[in-house]
């Protein structure tokens, strides 16, 4: 195994994982830099858990190698450098909230205030409540105060916002930026588009145990994309004569009456959309409801990974 | 709730042993005094048997004072209750909730989760053993031989009790934990010679005193009773233990 870049908080190398034969990890790949958020994106079962929990030490791979923070992912000398958020569970059902924070921050050389850390969380309320009568989220908001206490430097987080309210996903992205800005590397998956869109500097969408596409936010949403431009106005406009004004490459229909959709390779420039409202201007049509749309993650997501519900 | 720049910066490291294990072992207390099932196995009921069996002639003795017999014995069976069946459904319940695998990613080391489990039960055996002895005396018991025999009588026996509750706990999930733990409990207290001695039963007495409770039981009363040395059963809780803790060392699962 060679080392990795000195910049590079996790290395994932043709990773493979079968259960039964069947590969839930499939020869996956990817790296992490110091300090980034990377999102690990896609359906249920791709092999997101599967593949963080190899990287946390919770599994061998079958095949393949894993570099934290320069090391193997069982190495004893990682426990305090990494932070880990399971999916599900992970504390004494008997332990109150507070008393479960203090014991796992009692771990740690140097950890943050398990008090102000509850209050941020907004778990003071419930801080003397036995976890077990937690509710969902509050046992998923104390589980990410259990992954943080002890001040990591690689923190994973499996599905994070998971069953939270609105509220408690804000506070959970407030936090997640908050350790970025403070050079926290962060592993989070996520089935959430939005998340990773507002979180990630790069994701990695899985499907099937493989990496189906991977790169910045940005780029997975232009790649190959098609700009589109609506607009409503009098019905039956001319509509070659539009696309004569246009750059080539361009397609205008009407579709219902009084409604049209420009469509351009790439993206919508500012000059396509001067070229169609001048055009407008001097057809002395109006157009309302001028609309520019780009493909969204979650557009890219569906294309990659099909539409079709999985078990 | 905006944090401030810098407040979450690394700052990883693992704190001093000893503070580890300070924090575990008050943790895993606390735990088994709250658990309303656990005080009752390993509290309350031997201190209601022991009290019963002295005050209420329903089991024969078969010599000495009714107090001395029973003492040793219910000795025995607190301690069974707490390093094995207490154990052993805590920690499957543990692992079904993920504790010990969260844990795990913590720089806890799995040593130190286990000398606290150990530091707690040692903990509640004090409290027991103080509570059934000063029963024991108010009922007329008058205890001999030594203390030390008596020590690493109970020593040896926590450390059998402690292998086969973590093997038990540590291989089968939660609920099938609970069953075979509260039946072994009944069984052992049947045939390990807490309530009438093994030799009532026997051809069996051979083989069934050489169980670990029946070899508590019955060398708490050679010391307690005739001031005696029970070296086989010493030997005998300590074969339980070596083999007992090595099998769970190679068989215990995290999760």
């Amino acid at each position: 195994m060679t080392a990795a870049a000195p910049d590079v908080a996790l290395e994932v190398r043709g990773l493979v994982k079968a259960y039964d034969g069947r590969a839930v990890v499939d020869a996956l790949s990817f790296s992490v830099r110091h300090g980034t958020v990377l999102a690990l994106l896609g359906p249920n079962g791709a092999g997101k858990t599967t593949t963080v929990e190899i990287c946390q030490g919770f599994r061998s791979p079958d095949a393949g190698s894993v570099s934290v923070l320069g090391r193997a992912p069982r190495d004893p000398e990682l426990r305090p450098r990494v932070g880990v958020m399971p999916q599900t569970g992970g504390a004494y059902p008997g332990l109150r909230c507070a008393e479960m924070l203090r014991l796992v921050a009692s771990y740690a050389a140097s950890p943050l205030d398990p008090d102000d850390l509850l209050d941020r969380l907004g778990l003071t309320p419930v801080a003397r409540t036995p976890y077990r009568r937690l509710s969902g989220g509050q046992q998923q908001r104390l589980s990410l105060a259990l992954a943080v206490v002890g001040r990591p430097e690689l923190v994973f987080l499996d599905e994070p916002t998971a069953g939270l309210d609105p509220q408690a996903r804000h506070a959970t992205w407030e936090l997640v930026e908050a350790l970025r800005r403070d050079g926290v590397t962060v592993v989070l998956t996520t089935h959430l588009l939005d998340e990773a869109e507002r979180l990630a500097d790069d994701v990695v969408v899985v499907d099937h145990g493989r990496v189906v596409a991977a790169g910045t936010v940005a780029e997975l949403t232009s790649s190959g994309a098609v700009g589109q431009l609506r607009f409503r106005s009098r019905p039956e406009l001319d509509l070659d004569q539009l696309l004569a004004a246009l750059p080539v490459g361009c397609t205008a229909k009407e579709s219902p009456s009084g409604q049209y959709l420009v469509e351009a390779p790439g993206d919508v420039d500012p000059q396509l959309l001067a070229a169609v409202t001048a055009w407008c201007a001097t057809n002395d049509a109006m157009a309302a409801d001028l609309r520019v749309e780009q493909r969204s993650l979650e557009d890219v997501f569906l294309e990659l990974t099909g539409r079709g519900l999985r078990t | 709730m905006t944090w401030t720049p810098g407040e979450l910066a690394p700052a990883p490291g693992a704190a001093p042993m000893s503070r580890m294990l300070a924090a575990q072992a008050a943790a895993e207390l606390k735990l088994v005094l709250r658990n309303g099932e656990q005080v009752l196995l390993s509290l309350v009921i031997p201190l209601g048997l022991l009290v019963v069996l002295v005050t209420v002639p329903f089991i024969p003795v078969d010599e000495g004072s009714r107090a001395d017999f029973f003492v040793p014995g219910v000795l025995a069976l607190a301690v069974m209750s707490t390093a094995f069946t207490g154990q052993a459904i805590g920690v499957g319940f543990e692992r079904q909730y993920g504790v010990l695998k969260r844990l795990g990613a913590t720089p806890l080391p799995r040593s130190v989760l286990l000398l606290g489990k150990t530091l707690a039960v040692l903990a509640v055996e004090l409290l027991q053993v103080t509570l059934l002895c000063l029963t024991g005396l108010a009922l007329g018991w008058e205890p001999r031989g030594s203390v030390l025999a008596v020590i690493a009588l109970v020593v040896l026996g926590t450390a059998a009790f402690s292998g086969l509750g973590l093997l038990l706990g540590g291989t089968l999930s939660g609920l099938t934990t609970l069953a075979a733990a509260n039946l072994l409990w009944f069984v052992l207290l049947v045939l390990g010679g807490v309530l009438f001695p093994v030799s009532r039963f026997g051809a069996a007495e051979p083989v069934l005193s050489l169980l670990p409770t029946a070899a508590l039981s019955h060398g708490l009363r050679e010391v307690l009773v005739d001031a005696a040395l029970p070296l086989r059963d010493l030997a005998a809780l300590a074969v339980w233990a070596v083999l007992s803790l090595a099998a769970a060392s190679r068989l215990f699962r995290w999760e």
